[in-house]
């Protein structure tokens, strides 16, 4: 077929659709409460789950009696996770679960398995490395140049201790799943982050093939990277409902058991040196540093972030294991912990040279991959957040209130994942467009429809999109900010592939070639020949009755064609408040300045920067999992005292896209990690310039805040 | 973070259920001894007790008698999602425990977290939920308007407090609805659109209670 469409995007100028702010899809449906997630499904019939999980954060198993809870009436069916003779590793896992006919029958009844418990010695301290012993693991020094030298030769050393620590995601919505399992057939309604990867992850568990297992998901109540597999939930859940004769079971955590088990943000602490020279020019880095995700230990931040390529270096970094839930990735996985580890560092070795530190980090942007990126951004940033004017030495403020400044910075890849558009155009003229993909509420139904209508020259109301859902032409997980380059590469070229099709059908009736043809404005039309045209619907009817274009196009992850791209830029400015009686920090205004690709809606792609500064301002004030040493217990697994920000807490919030056309070449990037990641940096930076002294510890609460104004230890 | 909603309405203390009172009797609860010689000075003669079992709740729930058969612990938000057929599932369970807004319903004109009203004590009362408003309503599309909904779990609870907001702060400003909608949490970070949503929202209720 001579006809082969080429695969790029219009000239920016020339878009009808794709740059427009349109309202998100999803929007009336989940602002008029009728969005029905997984956690919403009711089927007659349907058992309600319950769990009991360990209360040891260590233990093994001696012996596990189910026989009341078996006993108990409504109770359906009964599974033994954790048998005798196994170990536990954290407080929360699971032991056993069972489904009853109300949810009050099963919260009854699971206490009425008794475990009895051998108790062992547990290890919940992370941000001790001293105590760790043997619960660490060094990954080795990495030596880079000549840091003994450099250090010798400086001019300014600063050294600066600085820790984040484990977050936890808070869902709203838990996790789990309405799951059916019914001879070797099984139906899901789960929440999850990778409607077309579900099965095939949860099938070997159940020895049935991955084929076996229907996956429908119309939303997801958030997900923030902790959502890509089924979790152990999806098996327990259909284990019970095979055993209650193939009923539908509602296995949903509570509360408690999802911020104590679903997954976290791994903490990182380190001790750090920095030396250069009087103008603020980095020579050497060292670092010694740890992190811990819980068990059996995880997180690694890639250090220096940004300024990887400062001259010399010397690195150690060791990984420590501990008796809590393993962590799971969170939107930019490691660089949260990354920016603040570093841009600390900095912002201590500016304070000590007596330099702003943005003209710092600003001198050393050639350590950089994107110097002249961060540089113009940093230029941006000042000017938006009135840095000349409101920017004041470290230590030089007195009062009982002080203002600061700190800035941050972030990168982060981007590409566009694998993934499966199918475009169908029904001789009615009808549009449908089929991915089994999820929207998150990033946008993901809304940027497919614009693409598509761009590209069909029609109206976003003119194209049926179905998603959701494991039949469908397989999607990709939305992670790592893949999703839009993903789905719109995808879209693109099975729309594109399904529209010349429809101009092989068209173009006899002009006796021309396909490819002089142009959909434009619901018209299809001879290009240069305005005479020469016809509507969507007429050209559409020759198809003929009964037949249909049917079209795919995919994204492949390593060959990303020209429509995406990856690798984009940010700085943040915070600018804060300090009470230096109460402690407490309370942000004035927030700066980011956003290096994008192409925008395909810049309403969306704003609230996407809003969302992870919002969500990171709130783990820069607020968020900590507390573990007592003692019990090994997670102390705050509630929503009472593990602190989300809420509306009063995040000050103004000033976003700048950098929507230009020499960015919009680079194709479409993912935003959703980006812009979540510098915000603990710039303001625990910011924090450190209003008091004068360096508070080591996210998150910048007042106990934390009158720690360091008071000189006691964290 | 402030809340004006107050689940303890003036009704609360002729009723002798409360989840307090209940977790406490479950040896389940943080609630002091204070609080139970309290409870077990209020609470009435054995006689007129009602439960443990089911026993039967009528509840008025968007100008509807909906007839349920609940045991007196069930909470008014349990009761919608888990007990009515079909459910009502615009309000959702997040903390479960009066923190975070997500089941906001309107009780009597005033905005509650459902899950900490017990269904037996809404009887009696006015429920309104957001299923009880047409899709197109001023907030909701307010909120569409600007954004304010990305994973939408928290939407509905926010929409219902607005509402319950709106009622006694009809012409609010931006820094009124920080501290009016401070009992409602939202974690993918919406709260930009939500500020500007509901003082739009405050002016075409205005505007279309002029044209009425």
């Amino acid at each position: 077929m001579a006809n082969t469409p080429e695969y790029k995007w219009p000239p920016m100028n020339a878009r009808k659709v794709i740059g427009k702010p349109l309202k998100r899809l999803d929007g009336p449906p989940k602002a008029a409460g009728r969005a029905q997630y997984g956690s919403d499904k009711a089927f007659p019939g349907m058992l309600f789950a319950s769990y009991l999980g360990s209360p040891h954060a260590h233990a093994r198993i001696t012996s596990v009696d189910t026989s009341a809870a078996e006993k108990t009436p409504g109770v359906r069916s009964v599974h033994v996770i954790t048998p005798a003779g196994k170990e536990i590793q954290w407080q929360g896992a699971e032991i056993a679960a069972l489904a009853a006919d109300s949810e009050e029958i099963a919260r009854d009844a699971i206490r009425k398995i008794k475990v009895e418990y051998e108790v062992l010695p547990h290890f919940v301290d992370g941000a001790d490395l001293a105590a760790a012993g043997s619960h660490g693991k060094a990954a080795g020094e990495v030596v880079q140049g000549d840091p003994e030298k450099a250090m010798q030769e400086a001019e300014v050393v600063s050294e600066g201790t600085y820790g984040i620590p484990i977050a936890t995601h808070c869902c709203l919505e838990p996790h789990g799943c309405v799951i059916q399992w019914k001879d070797d057939q099984v139906i899901a309604w789960p929440s999850t982050q990778f409607v077309t990867g579900w099965a095939g992850t949860l099938a070997p568990n159940l020895k049935i093939p991955a084929a076996n297992i229907k996956v429908h998901q119309d939303y997801i109540g958030g997900g923030f990277g902790s959502k890509f597999s089924p979790g152990a939930w999806a098996e327990v859940g259909a284990i019970l409902s095979q055993k209650a004769g193939g009923k539908p079971v509602k296995i949903f955590l509570e509360r408690n058991m999802e911020l104590e088990i679903a997954g976290h943000r791994p903490a990182a602490y380190g001790k750090f040196k920095l030396a250069g020279k009087k103008d603020g020019t980095i020579t050497a880095w060292q670092s010694d540093t740890w992190a811990t995700g819980g068990f059996p230990g995880s997180g690694s931040p890639p250090l220096p972030y940004v300024y990887a390529n400062i001259p010399n270096q010397r690195r150690n970094h060791t990984s420590v294991s501990t008796n809590i839930a393993g962590s799971q990735a969170w939107r930019a996985p490691n660089n949260q912990q990354a920016s603040y580890l570093t841009c600390c560092a900095i912002e201590d070795f500016a304070a000590k040279a007596g330099l702003d530190p943005m003209e710092v980090f600003a001198k050393n942007a050639e350590f950089t991959p994107r110097a002249d990126i961060y540089r113009s951004q940093m230029e941006k940033a000042a000017e938006l957040s009135e840095w000349k004017k409101l920017w004041k030495p470290r230590g030089s403020q007195t009062g009982t209130i002080r203002r600061g400044l700190g800035m941050g910075v972030n990168a982060w890849a981007g590409l566009g994942h694998n993934c499966t558009a199918r475009t169908t155009i029904g001789p009615d003229g009808s549009v449908l467009l089929e991915m089994g993909t999820q929207d998150l509420g990033t946008g993901t139904r809304t940027v497919m429809v614009q693409v598509a209508a761009e590209t069909l020259g029609l109206q976003p109301g003119q194209i049926k999109l179905v998603i959701g859902d494991n039949s469908l032409p397989p999607g990709g997980s939305s992670g790592g900010s893949t999703t839009v380059g993903g789905v719109s590469a995808a879209t693109r070229k099975s729309t594109m592939n399904a529209l010349y099709k429809l101009f092989d059908a068209v173009a006899p009736a002009w006796n021309v070639q396909p490819e002089e043809l142009e959909s434009v404005d619901g018209q299809i039309r001879v290009k240069g020949t305005p005479n020469k045209s016809m509507t969507w619907a007429a050209a559409c009817k020759k198809i003929g009755p009964g037949g249909k274009i049917q079209e795919t196009g995919a994204n492949v992850s390593r060959s990303p064609m020209g429509l995406i791209s990856g690798g984009v830029a940010g700085v943040q400015v915070a600018d804060v408040n300090v009470d230096t009686e109460t402690g407490l920090v309370r942000v004035n205004r927030y700066v980011a300045v956003q290096d994008c690709g192409m925008i395909i809606n810049p309403r969306l792609s704003e609230s996407q920067v809003y969302g992870g500064i919002i969500m990171g301002i709130s783990t820069a004030l607020f968020e900590e999992r507390i573990t007592d040493n003692e019990t090994g217990h997670m102390l705050n697994a509630d929503l009472e005292f593990y602190k989300l920000a809420g509306i009063r807490d995040i000050g103004d919030i000033i976003v700048h896209m950098d929507i230009r056309e020499v960015n919009d070449e680079r194709g479409v990037i993912g935003l959703g990690e980006p812009p979540a990641v510098a915000i603990c940096a710039a303001i625990g930076n910011a924090v450190a310039n209003a008091i004068g002294a360096r508070v080591p510890h996210i998150p910048m609460t007042p106990m934390h805040v009158l720690d360091t104004l008071e000189g006691r230890k964290a | 973070m402030s809340s004006k909603k107050d689940p303890q309405s003036q009704d609360k203390r002729k009723t002798r259920f409360s989840r307090r009172g209940f977790l406490g009797g479950m040896g389940l609860g943080a609630a002091g001894t204070g609080l139970l010689e309290h409870e077990a000075e209020a609470a009435p003669a054995p006689a007129s007790v009602s439960g443990p079992g089911p026993v039967p709740i009528t509840l008025n729930i968007n100008g509807k008698a909906v007839n349920l058969r609940l045991e007196p612990r069930v909470t008014l938000l349990d009761a919608m999602r888990n007990h009515m057929s079909p459910p009502l599932t615009g309000a959702k369970r997040v903390c479960d425990r009066g923190s975070c807004g997500a089941c906001t319903v309107i009780l009597n004109g005033k905005s509650v977290y459902a899950c900490t009203v017990l269904a037996i004590d809404a009887q009696g009362k006015n429920i309104e939920t957001i299923e009880g408003m047409p899709a197109n309503n001023p907030i909701s599309t307010a909120f569409v308007n600007h954004d304010a909904q990305q994973c939408g779990y928290c939407t509905p609870g926010f929409v219902m407090a607005a509402k319950g907001f709106l009622a006694e702060h009809p012409s609010p400003t931006v820094e009124d609805v920080k501290h009016g909608l401070g009992g409602n949490l939202c974690r993918c970070g919406t709260y930009m659109g939500i500020r500007q949503a509901v003082v739009e929202a405050s002016r075409s209720m205005k505007g279309a209670n002029k044209n009425g």
